[in-house]
């Protein structure tokens, strides 16, 4: 069946199966490998993308359910790679193998639209739908925090504008 | 330090000029996005031999020769070359070299091998290029070269200041004779520039922009996509399957039966469906049915096991590995007293989040293959011994991986693509499905430690009786299911004795992380504290007094396992380093803990590295564990090469520990897994992830690999948290199995 979204701002159409999970239609169809395959049962969130700004499994999102939706992936965050949680991954130099890093970002992006300023509890709240199997949850903690400064930054009046020392990797 | 003899000169670096005037002590290889082109690039263009590019418009390349599987040694290597070379690490463009044994020797990602033995050759290689350099601009300028300095990549004649860029000398440069690389004066490491700094990782700006890195990302021009269904009992082979079926699904191209061997660790039987994309290929084998052949091992169970190893418990040891001095007197010497307790630990899976995959193309008798792989000459081999093509006929890309732990050591999933993509013509990717990936593992093996010893009157550790039970056959311990006979504490105790007994096993095992050591460090480590209990003595303390012992001297023995070619003994005063070192930064016995809190200790020596960790543990009363915070001091030699990764690392040793210990386990039942995915053998979430400090113990010997050696003092550790907050002794795992309820 024929498909039509908004993919990163682009309209965007595929003629696929209708059960052929979002994941798979971006992977193989479009061929944006960005968006990673761990688990496709919704456990490890390699797959996370933004369906209408929410953070969502892409391996449980149906080709025809997402007829219409506004998608984000992890290609389409920023021009260039300079969205502050981008920006702070690289900071802290945050990956180890990388793999999950992707749905990592697009989770804590989501987070951070909503919570601009999130706890160490609400990111383990927000952030517990990710594996890393590397185990980088100690930088990516700090990565969502230096995020958030750097985002306030960018959006306090000029003068104000800085960044917190000490946190450069 | 066995470096020089892995240092040979021709193999290691060759010079030859290239077009537009470039030096090449290296060759030009693609990266991986190259791959979308590859029919279009002419193959066989290479000159033989070394690491480095440099341009005349001053860019230098370095290539990184070892798969990249998270450890960060795409980093760490080019890091070596480029301080030697003296130029702006902001000037250096990393490329992944492709398989190619005769050019870079061992291109291999396992055993913490990397950094012992690069650090003085990757070093070599640089200053060789770099004396070259030198020796270019001492000619234009003809001057002695001794005149000359090098920093950031220029050549200053220090008399006149004349200087010139690494980027202007490359046409010279390339027409001299390269160095002799014994011969080739290092830095001085107070001098280095590069080594030691935080440097982050090289493909991080591609990860974050979610650029295409790994072998699951190839995209070849007519590519099909395959998947690969084996028999859940491991190598039964295909009786039967309904082919006609499932070639009748959409866009599914072919079917067919693959009859493989009887190797565990080679191409089993299976049933591979091939289809426009992989979804079209996992839907079709939703419909799949086969009738798999009668397998031997069909029976084996976890329970099974359980009960052969309780009873080889009992009966006289099959062999012994060491004896020292009179183990039976010490225990029943006058004042002794004696503690015996069994240990356990599961069978673990790898399951690295990148699931198994490799792309091939056979074309015209040759195979090429893009391919996350620890040991890709070992696949290459695999590859060719079953598909009768030579291995100059198999072309292998190494790609960046999505974890490897010890998986991708393996190249079981290398060999199933070779052999479709062979019945097939065409390029394919062959993709597991997770369950594949947790029901076909090379699983970390079960292992009971039956273990006995005593302290005496004054609470000195005076013997030690393990009766490890694990699996093989005869004189033959199944894959890292060993005991090495110098594992601690031997050679600190005077009356020692390691016997083994084993069972067959149907069930594929292999190394994981800290192979070995993550297990047997939790059964020896948490009988210490047994012992050390029973000798009325402080856990750390009781360490400290048992490293302080003069340790036997004893000629190499033959047996042991995983520190590579030559044992590498331990070294009872690094330990004690180490173990002093985490006692003073955990507050360890001066911060007062209420109950339900405790703190536990543990060492441990693999890889060449010494590790010692503290955990803060809390148990409510109602049983829910929670890790506070966990210290770690290590020693891995004299200099951390890149400290911002040598962090993330052992942070990451130290949260596999905590993941394997608390719920990590694979049980055999009907001789299959019964575990299928994530929600059935549990991964580590961030909640679960404590604040954890590294602190690091430098010592005068050449640095020695970070991926492993954290990890195995972890289990333990916790164990002896969990015992101070509630009294309560781990002795198998997982602790989720464990009521820890306390009043």
């Amino acid at each position: 069946m024929k498909v039509s979204f908004e993919l990163n701002g682009k309209a965007t159409s595929v003629d696929v199966v209708p059960d052929m999970p979002l994941l798979w239609v971006l992977r193989d169809v479009l061929d944006m490998k960005g968006t990673k395959y761990g688990c496709g049962v919704s456990q490890c969130g390699a797959c996370t993308v933004h369906v209408g700004g929410v953070a969502t499994r892409s391996c449980q999102v149906k080709a025809s359910d997402a007829q219409g939706a506004k998608i984000t992936t992890i290609e389409g965050l920023s021009p260039n790679g300079v969205h502050a949680v981008q920006r702070a991954w690289e900071e802290l130099d945050v990956p180890q193998c990388g793999y999950c890093q992707a749905g990592q970002i697009m989770s804590a992006v989501a987070l951070l639209t909503k919570n601009p300023k999130p706890s160490d509890a609400d990111i383990d709240a927000a952030m517990d739908r990710n594996i890393c199997r590397c185990a980088t949850y100690t930088r990516i903690r700090q990565a969502i925090h230096r995020a958030a400064a750097l985002t306030a930054a960018d959006s306090s009046p000029p003068g104000r504008a800085g960044s917190p020392a000490g946190l450069g990797a | 330090m066995d470096t020089k003899q892995r240092v040979n000169r021709r193999q290691f670096l060759g010079v030859s000029a290239v077009a537009g005037g470039g030096i090449l002590i290296s060759t030009y290889l693609e990266p991986l996005s190259a791959a979308e082109s590859w029919a279009a690039k002419p193959a066989g263009d290479f000159t033989p031999n070394a690491y480095v590019r440099i341009t005349p418009d001053g860019v230098v390349t370095i290539i990184a020769k070892n798969p990249e599987i998270g450890q960060g040694v795409k980093t760490m290597l080019p890091m070596l070359i480029a301080e030697e070379l003296d130029v702006d690490w902001k000037n250096v463009r990393i490329e992944q070299g492709d398989l190619d044994t005769d050019k870079y020797q061992a291109q291999t990602a396992g055993g913490s091998t990397a950094t012992p033995t690069n650090w003085l050759p990757m070093r070599r290689v640089g200053a060789a290029a770099r004396a070259m350099l030198v020796m270019a601009a001492a000619q234009t300028w003809s001057v002695p070269e001794s005149e000359c300095e090098t920093s950031l990549g220029t050549v200053t004649h220090r008399g006149s200041g004349r200087k010139l860029s690494y980027g202007e000398l490359t046409t010279k440069a390339a027409t001299l004779t390269a160095p002799a690389l014994e011969n080739v004066p290092l830095k001085d490491p107070k001098n280095f520039k590069i080594i030691g700094q935080r440097i982050s990782g090289v493909d991080n700006h591609s990860i974050v922009t979610g650029k295409p890195l790994y072998g699951i990302d190839v995209t070849l021009p007519g590519m099909l996509y395959a998947t690969f269904v084996k028999s859940p009992v491991f190598g039964a082979k295909v009786a039967s399957a309904n082919l006609e079926e499932i070639l009748k699904e959409p866009g599914v191209r072919r079917a067919f039966t693959v009859e493989g061997g009887t190797d565990l660790m080679g191409l089993l039987g299976g049933v591979a469906i091939v289809a426009d994309n992989w979804w079209a290929a996992v839907s079709a084998r939703k419909k799949l049915s086969v009738k798999w052949a009668d397998h031997p091992t069909s029976a084996q169970s976890s329970a099974s096991f359980e009960q052969q190893s309780l009873a080889l418990s009992k009966q006289t040891p099959q062999r012994s590995l060491r004896k020292d001095g009179d183990v039976d007197a010490a225990l029943k010497a006058p004042g002794a007293k004696v503690v015996s307790a069994a240990y356990y630990y599961p069978f673990i899976s790898h399951s690295p989040l990148e699931p198994q995959n490799a792309t091939a193309h056979f074309k015209d008798g040759k195979l090429e293959i893009w391919v996350p792989s620890q040991l890709p000459a070992n696949g290459r081999q695999l590859v060719s011994r079953t598909l009768g093509i030579p291995e100059k006929d198999i072309t292998i890309h190494l790609t960046r991986m999505g974890g490897g732990f010890g998986r991708r050591l393996y190249n079981d999933y290398m060999v199933e693509a070779a052999w479709i993509a062979k019945e097939v013509g065409v390029p394919v990717k062959l993709l597991w499905m997770r369950e594949d990936d947790v029901q076909h593992d090379f699983y970390r093996p079960a292992g009971w430690h039956y273990l006995t010893g005593a302290v005496d009157a004054q609470g000195k550790l005076v013997a030690w009786r393990n009766h490890f039970v694990s699996f093989g056959e005869g004189e033959r311990f199944a894959p890292s299911a060993g005991l090495g006979a110098t594992e601690f504490p031997a050679r600190f105790i005077a009356n020692l004795a390691i016997d083994a007994s084993v069972m067959p096993l149907g069930v594929p095992t292999g190394a994981l992380r800290a192979p070995g050591s993550n297990g047997i460090a939790f059964a020896t480590q948490t009988f210490i504290d047994e012992l050390a209990l029973a000798a009325g003595k402080d856990p750390a303390q009781f360490r400290i007094d048992l490293l302080s012992n003069a340790p036997i001297v004893d000629p190499p023995p033959a047996n042991a396992q995983g520190q590579g070619q030559q044992p590498i003994l331990f070294d009872g005063a690094r330990m004690r380093g180490v173990v002093e070192l985490v006692v003073e930064k955990s507050g360890w016995g001066k911060t007062p803990l209420p109950k339900g809190t405790g703190m536990g200790i543990a060492f441990h020596f693999s890889h060449r590295g010494y590790f010692a960790e503290v955990v803060q543990a809390t148990v409510s009363k109602a049983g829910i564990l929670k890790v506070d915070k966990v210290w770690v001091a290590g020693d891995v030699g004299s200099q951390i090469i890149n400290p911002s990764n040598a962090e993330n690392q052992v942070q990451g040793a130290v949260l596999d520990g905590i993941a394997e210990a608390l719920s990590q386990e694979i049980t055999i039942e009907g001789g299959r897994t019964t575990q299928t995915n994530f929600n059935n053998f549990r991964l580590l979430r961030m909640r679960q992830a404590p604040p954890i400090e590294v602190h690091w113990k430098l010592s005068d010997i050449a640095p020695t690999g970070i991926g492993e050696p954290a990890l195995p003092p972890l289990p333990p550790a916790l164990c002896g948290a969990i015992f101070a907050a509630t009294g309560k002794r781990i002795r198998s795992l997982p602790i989720s199995k464990h009521d820890l309820k306390w009043t």
